[in-house]
C-alpha cells in the first residue's frame, strides 16, 4: 500500500446520493487483471452518453483539466452495494488519493482504507456548501493532512477533523502491510484456533 | 456474589467468542470460521501468490462458482465469451492451487454461494462467516455473524484465518403482527428500506426479531438478512430457534449426530439476553405492509404495487431530488404514473435473495393453468433447488407457462454472465438491487417478489399479486 500523509489538490465532485459501485465499475470490467489498470473503466458508463459511446462532456470528470484532480468531493451513501474492490481499484490507478462526503457504505469504506485511499466524512450541508463553492471557484484547493488528522477547504470553509480509525490511519500513515503485520501474532492465532476447533471440531473436517 | 454481567446482544455474544485480542487502537481480532469463495475473488489468490503463501485452514474455505457460470448449459464451453469461461476455469485452478474444497460447474452441490452455504451445512449458527460479496449478510438468518469484505480482506483472511474488525452498532428491526395476504419477507425488507433510507442502517448489524420474523422460515429469513445491505447494514442475524436446528441438521458439514445435543445447547445461549440493549431501535407494522415494487435506481426507491411514481419534488433534501429526477429519468418514468399496469419486457426470478425452494414455490402457485405473455426466466438458486423443483412439479409448471428453465447461477441477477437485460428493457426481477446498468448497460429493474414476478410474466405489466 501507498503511504499517505498530506494531498493537496482541487477538487471533482461527482453527483448522485446512493452512486454505488456499479456505478464506479460496472460488472463487466470485473473480469480485467489488475496489471491492466483499472483506472480506464472508472464511472465507465455514467461518464458516457451510452454505454460504449463517447465521453459526455457534461460529466465532471470530463471537463478539461479534471483528470488532475485527486480528491473528489461525492454524495451520501458513496460506494454502498457490491462489495468489489475493483471500485477501489478504478479510484485508485485513475490516480484518487481522498474523497470527502457525508457518508460511504462499509465494505467500500474498508476496502478504501487497505488501499491507501482515504475517505474523509463531513457533514452534509458542508458538502452541499463546499459543492456550492466549488461551481464558483472551481479552481479551489483542498488539503487532507491524515498525519494532523484535519482538512483544510478553500474560502472561509475552515479546517476540520478528519476522523479515521487510529488503527486503520496508523497503516495507511506508514504504508504498513497489513497481512505481515497480523503474522506477527501467529502464536496467539494458533492457540485460540486450536481450542476452536476442539470445542467445534465439525470445523476442521 | 459477583455481580450478574450486563445483558448481552447475540451479536455481542458470538463477537466475544471469537475475539482472540484486540489491538491498542481499537479493532478487534476476529477469528473467521469459514470463508467462501467465488469466481470474483481472484484478486486475493493473486495476492496470496505473489506473497508466497498459502491458504492457512484450506478446510474452513469452501468454493462455489456461480457469478459467472452460464445458465444455458453446465460446461465452460457454454459461457458467453472466452473472458467469462476463463473466469471458470482460473476459479478452478485456484482452488485446486489452494487445495480448497469447491463446487464447480458440474458439481451437484453448485449454486449461488449464499444459497449452497446454508444449503451444505456451511452455514451454522454462532459461527463467523465471510466471503467477498456484500450480500454474505444472508448467512446471519441461521444466527450467524456473516459479512461481505473485499479483496484485501480476503487475502488476510485466506493468509490468517482472521480479521481486524471494529464492532458495528447494534439495531433491531422487529416486525409486529402479520402479514396479509400476498406479502413476502421481500416486501418487509422493501418497506424497511424505503422507510429508513439505503443508508439508514450504516455502520450498524441488524437483528430482526418480532412474531413476524419468528414464524418465518429460513428460506425466508434469509431473504430478509440477504438485502439488509440495501439498508447499507454489513451484518443481519436472526436469533436461532426450533426451526434453526430442524433445518440444519443433518446437512453435510453440520454437527455429527453425536455432537448435535451439545452443540444446540450452546446455540439456545446465543440469542440476545433480555434487556440487551440495541443502539436503535425500528418497529415495522407487518399488517401494513403492501406487496412493494421499486420505480427508481436505488432499493429505497420503492413503495407499494398500488402506489404512483413519486414527484421528485416531494423529497425532502436536495440531493435526493435531484438524483430522484435522474432515477426517472433514467427508467422513462413519469410522475404520477400508477406502477400497477405498468409495462414490461421481461421478468427474471433468481438471485440469492429470491431463488430458494418456497420461492419457486409461491410463483408456481401463481402461475397454475396461465401463460406468459412476454419472455421470462427462472434460475433456480442452487443445482439442489433445481432439482427438488423438478421432483416436486414446479419445473413442469414453470416451462408449461412459458418460463425458461435455467441451470443455476447468479445470472440476470449481476448480469456478468451474459445474461443480460437489453438497453431500455424494463424487467421485473425478484434480485436486490435497481441499480442504473445493473442488469445490463440501460437496462431498468423493478425489484418484486417472486409471486409479483410470475403475476407480471401472465400480465405482461406490473400487477398486485393479490388480484390473483
Ligand atoms: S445472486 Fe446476485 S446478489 Fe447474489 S451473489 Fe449472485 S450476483 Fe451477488
Amino acid at each position: 500500500m501507498r503511504a499517505f500523509t498530506k494531498e493537496t489538490s482541487g477538487v471533482v465532485a461527482i453527483p448522485g446520493v446512493n452512486c454505488d459501485t456499479d456505478q464506479i465499475i460496472p460488472g463487466r470490467f470485473l473480469k480485467a487483471d489488475r496489471a491492466q489498470g483499472y483506472g480506464q473503466f472508472l464511472f465507465h458508463d455514467i461518464r458516457r452518453r451510452d454505454a460504449d459511446g463517447e465521453l459526455d462532456p457534461r460529466f465532471p470528470l470530463n471537463k478539461p483539466g479534471a483528470d488532475q484532480a485527486t480528491i473528489l468531493l461525492v454524495e451520501d451513501n458513496f460506494g454502498c452495494g457490491s462489495s468489489r474492490e475493483g471500485a477501489v481499484y478504478a479510484l485508485v490507478d485513475h490516480g484518487i488519493r481522498a474523497l470527502i462526503g457525508p457518508s460511504f457504505g462499509d465494505i467500500f469504506y474498508n476496502n478504501a482504507l487497505k488501499n491507501g485511499l482515504v475517505p474523509v466524512r463531513l457533514p452534509v450541508e458542508l458538502c452541499d456548501a463546499l459543492e456550492d463553492h466549488l461551481t464558483r471557484f472551481p479552481e479551489a484547493q483542498v488539503t487532507v493532512d491524515l498525519e494532523a488528522e484535519r482538512i483544510v477547504l478553500p474560502g472561509n470553509f475552515g479546517t476540520h477533523p478528519v476522523q479515521i480509525d487510529p488503527f486503520a490511519r496508523e497503516g495507511i500513515l506508514r504504508g504498513l502491510d497489513e497481512i505481515e503485520m497480523t503474522l506477527t501474532y501467529k502464536e496467539q492465532i494458533q492457540a485460540f484456533e486450536s481450542a476452536r476447533i476442539a470445542s467445534h471440531p465439525w470445523l476442521g473436517r | 456474589m459477583a455481580p450478574a454481567a450486563a445483558p448481552r446482544t447475540m451479536l455481542g455474544k458470538i463477537w466475544d467468542e471469537h475475539e482472540i485480542m484486540r489491538h491498542p487502537a481499537g479493532p478487534s481480532l476476529l477469528y473467521i470460521d469459514r470463508d467462501m469463495i467465488h469466481e470474483g475473488s481472484f484478486h486475493a489468490f493473486a495476492d496470496l501468490k505473489r506473497r508466497g503463501l498459502k491458504p492457512r485452514r484450506p478446510k474452513q474455505i469452501f468454493g462455489v462458482a456461480d457469478h459467472y457460470v452460464p445458465t444455458l448449459g453446465r460446461s465452460a464451453r457454454d459461457a458467453a465469451s472466452p473472458a467469462i469461461a476463463k473466469m471458470i476455469d482460473t476459479f478452478d485452478e485456484n482452488m485446486e492451487w489452494g487445495g480448497v474444497r469447491h463446487f464447480g460447474l458440474t458439481s451437484r452441490e453448485q449454486g449461488i454461494v449464499h444459497v449452497v452455504a446454508p444449503e451444505q451445512g456451511i452455514t451454522l449458527p454462532g459461527l463467523t462467516i465471510v466471503c467477498s460479496d456484500s450480500h454474505t449478510s444472508t448467512q446471519g438468518a441461521l444466527g450467524a455473524i456473516a459479512f461481505g469484505i473485499g479483496q484485501s480482506e480476503n487475502a488476510h483472511v485466506l493468509a490468517t484465518q482472521t480479521l481486524w474488525q471494529t464492532r458495528p452498532k447494534t439495531m433491531r428491526v422487529t416486525v409486529d403482527g402479520a402479514l396479509g395476504q400476498g406479502v413476502t419477507a421481500k416486501d418487509v425488507m422493501l418497506a424497511l428500506i424505503a422507510k429508513i433510507g439505503a443508508a439508514g442502517a450504516g455502520g450498524y448489524a441488524i437483528e430482526f426479531a418480532g412474531p413476524v420474523v419468528r414464524n418465518f422460515s429460513i428460506e425466508a429469513r434469509l431473504t430478509l438478512c440477504n438485502m439488509s445491505i440495501e439498508a447499507a447494514a454489513r451484518f443481519g442475524m436472526v436469533a436461532p430457534d426450533e426451526i434453526t436446528f430442524d433445518y440444519v441438521r443433518g446437512r453435510h458439514f453440520a454437527p455429527s449426530e453425536q455432537e448435535w445435543d451439545g452443540a444446540v445447547a450452546h446455540w439456545r445461549e446465543l440469542v440476545s439476553d433480555e434487556g440487551a440493549v440495541f443502539d436503535r431501535e425500528v418497529v415495522l407494522d407487518g399488517a401494513a405492509i403492501a406487496p412493494m415494487v421499486t420505480w427508481g435506481t436505488s432499493p429505497e426507491d420503492a413503495v407499494a404495487i398500488n402506489g404512483h411514481v413519486p414527484d421528485p419534488s416531494a423529497f425532502d433534501s436536495a440531493d435526493k431530488r435531484k438524483s430522484a429526477a435522474k432515477s426517472l429519468d433514467y427508467m422513462e418514468l413519469t410522475p404520477g404514473t400508477a406502477l400497477d399496469g405498468l409495462k414490461l419486457d421481461k421478468v427474471f426470478i433468481g438471485s440469492c435473495t429470491n431463488s430458494r425452494i418456497e420461492d419457486l414455490r409461491a410463483a408456481a402457485s401463481i402461475l397454475k393453468g396461465r401463460k406468459v405473455v412476454i419472455p421470462a426466466i427462472v434460475v433456480p438458486g442452487s443445482t439442489q433447488v433445481k432439482e427438488q423443483a423438478e421432483r416436486e412439479g414446479l419445473a413442469a409448471t414453470f416451462k408449461e407457462a412459458g418460463f425458461e428453465w435455467r441451470e443455476s447461477g447468479c445470472s440476470m441477477c449481476a448480469a456478468m454472465n451474459g445474461d443480460v437485460v437489453g438497453p431500455g428493457e424494463r424487467c421485473a426481477s425478484t434480485s436486490n438491487r435497481n441499480f442504473v446498468g445493473r442488469q445490463g448497460p440501460g437496462a431498468r429493474t423493478h425489484l418484486v417478489s417472486p409471486a409479483m414476478a410470475a403475476a407480471a410474466a401472465i400480465s405482461g405489466c406490473l400487477t398486485d399479486v393479490r388480484r390473483l
